[in-house]
């Protein structure tokens, strides 16, 4: 019998609200983060809304000395592990240190300071480039800063799938935990609403060019049109159920099974991979599809794409048979960040009794999807599965489960 | 039950000096360096001008006219490895049900190469802040998220199981094999392309590397630049290149009737929590590594015959991992031959971990230890066995493999003949 | 000849800058001989630090002033000596 992962803590930091509550009660409420990009002049570009953090001040949650060597997507996942070990109430200075761990995903790593370095590069010489380049911008900033912060010893691990990321990163945790460390910093944070990183995305193809923020992104709607991106994410702290019960911690729910798959190659004209990713996750956890209360859709709002998830989930559920939500319709996509907060979101829906709202989108009756409207609907939710899909055809599936 | 046991049926290298394992075995072997000065772009303007670049044409090596035009030369790199372990191996990958074929590449710093030649040009050599989206190549989404290697990686070997690139720094190559070991060992995958690239070799690395000089400023004797362990060392010298397994269970393989590399029998991985690129110099984190890897190996650190060392050649890494070794394996280390073959194909960062497998399990194959290049001199605080200058015919059944990188990781993996470590 | 000077104003300019400072150390106080690890910079600040000076005021270090130099005052003076101030007197 393997040993039971749970998770103890959340830190959100998301465009619709910083910090859990906030999150959770904009989330509830329907509210979105999505609207123009404030942080650069984005008119020359074919996509201009973002889900943009607002009011996050890194002075005012970090030391002074950590300012200059972050990128914006490192200060936010500090801060968030922070929240995410208090909410624990784990004092990491307290356990061993080689019984802690940091895993996280990322994306696209510090890309805004990258961005930084490589126009003193370019513009002023190689003389100009910060001695904090050799790491701030690399995708494991966040695990190595994270682990110094609070003085963690045990395994880290950092890993890049895309947007399903975000699940690997738990999972490789969960495996963790299982090799015997006791506590392990999940998650993932990203963050790279620069305009070099804007371009890059847009190279991706995916984005929406609307300029409406209750059009742009509309997944399962007969206008899906692309995504809308954001930043942010979350960090969750995940313990053995046994440390857990050992220190008395509140127990958000369990982290009881998960699937990884990766799409034929493009063109070879295979069935895409998500619905043996969501079927392994199910058998992983020992449930059977109707025992699953609501899945978190990975929603990509590329019609193509749209098909291929309705598809997957109604092969395994029936068509119709189990409620579907995205509430990254309020966020946009967090990129290796969106698959934690859907993660903090399905343990909130456990803890309240219901599931929060897609907003904007009309389903198409074809998809044959139970999605879940613009207001919330009340719910027992014991069991959900998210989903996360990243460019490549990387295909991830989680179950988390409440406990008595 | 009895655990899944994970071995190396197959592999694959291209590193500076010689594209292939057999070309990469002799330059080892033969204690040659393929460090130089660096051709890629006018390094003048650099305190470090010297690197182990590869001479490398990828159309030579099967990639379409497409395939080079949409994938950094890192991941040409991770795809003509794969491709070349597959083959090595011998497994016809169709005959598996494909989900049960997972992908593990490794990467530090991803598709460098690419997003500095394209960041230059979208900014328009530094002048734009708002860079130009009408002149970016269509593939720069791939070089802005590096899971595109596995992803690549997966579709040249026809697999659609797990699949995920590791970016651990400069333990990213053991790391992603440690990882593809785990994703066996718990059944999630039967067999696991595994493996790790990269190709740094760019202004932005370099300039980065330069301001914290960490790189040797020796470009006088370029093919001398890299000293690990020598009294005279100051700094590494930035390398490229990839390793990729095939790695699959022990049963399995047998009965296959696959030549079997070396068994992984133990992998792990600590943080320092101390500093992003500083060293504590007692080598505490290392060393429990090092006591875990050995622990899941269910081996005594005399049974250990060989240490391929990290050997970066920095004053301060060099010292940091003597001291580990000390400090795990006590009295058998001053027995036990420890070499770094960053003296002869320099620092490729996340990939240097699977090509230090590829040469550990390489020491075990032919029963000769590769030397530690250039060194000469010795320094008082590193005083174990480098193997100076000369590989050494000896007796090699198990081999300790270890990495440092920048975040703090340090990670180590044990490789054993699967008839010495009875189930 | 009109010399450019390196203060211990500009050098904790530049250490704000480059590093940012530590909340529990009044750079303001009286530092000169304080140690730079008391102050809160290790050796990658100070690599950073060391490369700021030499942007701005056009001077190369050699590798070994900075780790030798363990104090505002050891630093200020080895800047000092590559400008040519003092050296003069």
């Amino acid at each position: 019998m393997s040993t039971a992962v749970v998770v103890t803590g959340l830190g959100v930091v998301s465009p619709n609200g910083l910090g859990t509550n906030d999150f959770w009660a904009a989330t509830r409420g329907g509210k979105s983060g999505i609207g123009r990009i404030t942080r650069f002049d984005p008119s020359q570009y074919p996509a201009r809304l973002a889900g943009e953090i607002p009011g996050f001040v890194a002075e005012d949650h970090l030391p002074n000395r950590l300012l200059p060597q972050t990128d914006r997507m490192t200060r936010l996942a500090l801060v968030a592990a922070d929240w995410a070990l208090a909410d624990a109430g784990v004092t990491p200075a307290e356990l061993p240190e080689f019984d802690m761990g940091v895993v996280t995903a990322s994306h696209s790593g510090g890309f805004e300071f990258g961005q930084n370095e490589l126009r003193k590069l370019w513009s002023l010489g190689s003389q100009h480039v910060s001695a904090y380049q050799s790491f701030a911008w690399f995708y494991a900033v966040n695990s190595g800063q994270i682990s110094i912060r609070n003085g963690m010893k045990g395994p880290s691990g950092v890993v890049v799938s895309d947007q399903a990321g975000g699940l690997d990163a738990v999972a490789q945790a969960r495996r963790q935990i299982r090799k015997g460390t006791a506590l392990i910093v999940s998650g993932a944070v990203d963050a790279s609403i620069c305009p070099w990183g804007w371009v890059a995305q847009l190279a991706g193809g995916r984005l929406s060019a609307s300029d409406e923020p209750t059009r742009a992104y509309l997944p399962f709607d007969a206008d899906a049109r692309g995504h809308v991106p954001g930043e942010g994410g979350a960090i969750l702290v995940l313990e053995s159920a046994e440390a857990a019960r050992r220190r008395g911690a509140k127990v958000y729910g369990e982290i009881a099974g998960y699937g990884a798959t990766i799409d034929p190659r493009p063109g070879s004209g295979g069935e895409p991979g998500l619905r043996r990713a969501l079927e392994t996750a199910l058998a992983d956890a020992g449930i059977r599809p109707d025992e699953v209360d609501v899945v978190f859709a990975d929603a990509a709002a590329v019609p193509e794409l749209d098909r291929a998830e309705a598809d997957a989930i109604n092969a395994v559920f029936g068509v119709g048979g189990v409620p579907v939500t995205a509430p990254k319709t309020m966020t946009g996509r967090l990129y290796s960040g969106a698959a934690p907060l859907d993660l903090a979101a399905a343990f909130l829906a456990m803890a309240d009794g219901l599931i929060p709202p897609t907003v904007n989108t009309e389903p198409l009756p074809e998809y044959g999807l139970d999605l879940v409207g613009p207001q919330p609907r009340p719910a027992q939710v014991r069991t959900a599965v998210v989903l996360a899909r990243g460019q490549g055809g990387f295909n991830s599936a989680v179950v988390v489960r409440g406990v008595e | 039950m009895t655990a899944r046991r994970v071995v190396i049926t197959g592999m694959e290298v291209l590193a500076p000096g010689g594209i292939g394992t057999k070309n990469f075995w002799s330059l080892l072997s033969e204690g040659r360096t393929a460090t130089r000065g660096i051709t890629f772009f006018d390094p003048s303007p650099f305190r470090s001008r010297v690197a182990a670049e590869i001479d490398f044409d990828p159309e030579e090596h099967g990639l379409s006219p497409q395939e080079v035009r949409r994938m950094d030369r890192a991941a040409q790199f991770a795809v003509v490895a794969a491709r070349g372990a597959v083959a090595d191996s011998g497994i016809e990958v169709e005959e598996y049900d494909p989900y049960r074929v997972g992908v593990t590449i490794g990467s530090a710093v991803g598709a460098t190469m690419g997003l500095d030649e394209e960041y230059r040009i979208v900014s328009d050599g530094g002048r734009l802040d708002l860079v130009d989206h009408t002149y970016a190549v269509p593939h720069l989404y791939n070089y802005l998220v590096p899971s595109s290697f596995a992803a690549e990686v997966a579709w040249a070997v026809g697999a659609q199981g797990p699949s995920t690139v590791v970016s651990t720094g400069c333990t990213s190559g053991i790391d992603s094999v440690g990882h593809a070991v785990e994703l066996i060992r718990e059944g999630s995958a039967d067999v696991v392309v595994a493996g790790s690239s990269d190709a740094p070799i760019s202004p932005i690395t370099m300039a980065c590397f330069d301001a914290i000089k960490a790189t040797t400023p020796r470009h006088d004797e370029p093919e001398r630049a890299s000293r690990p362990f020598d009294g005279t060392r100051n700094g590494f010298v930035l390398g490229e290149g990839a390793a990729v397994f095939v790695l699959e269970e022990l049963g399995s393989a047998r009965r296959r009737g696959a030549h079997i590399y070396a068994e992984i029998t133990g992998y792990a991985t600590r943080s320092n929590a101390y500093h992003m690129t500083g060293l504590r110099p007692d080598g505490a984190e290392m060393a429990e590594a090092i006591r875990v890897a050995l622990d899941e190996a269910r081996m005594n650190p005399e049974e250990i015959d060989y240490i391929n060392a990290h050997g970066s050649g920095t004053k301060q890494n060099d010292r940091h991992e003597t001291a580990a070794f000390k400090r795990s394996l006590g009295e058998h280390a001053y027995r036990t031959p420890v070499s770094s073959i960053k003296s002869m194909v320099g620092h490729s960062l996340g990939a240097i971990g699977s090509i230090e497998i590829a040469a550990s399990a390489l020491a075990m194959e032919h029963n000769v230890v590769p030397p530690t290049a250039n060194l000469h001199t010795p320094d008082p605080e590193c005083d174990l066995d480098y193997v100076p200058l000369t590989a050494r015919d000896q007796i090699t059944d198990a081999v300790l493999s270890v990495g440092s990188g920048f975040g703090g990781f340090q990670s180590a993996m044990v490789l054993a003949r699967p008839e010495r470590s009875a189930a | 000849m009109a010399t450019t000077e390196f203060t211990l104003d500009d050098l904790k300019r530049i250490l704000r800058e480059g590093a940012g400072a530590d909340e529990g150390v009044d750079l303001d106080g009286d530092i000169l001989d304080t140690g730079f690890e008391e102050l809160g910079y290790e050796s990658l600040a100070l690599l950073e630090t060391g490369g700021r000076i030499e942007r701005e005021f056009g001077i190369t270090l050699d590798d070994d002033v900075l780790t030798d130099a363990h104090t505002p005052r050891a630093l200020i003076a080895a800047v000092n000596a590559l400008l040519g101030v003092g050296a003069a007197a």
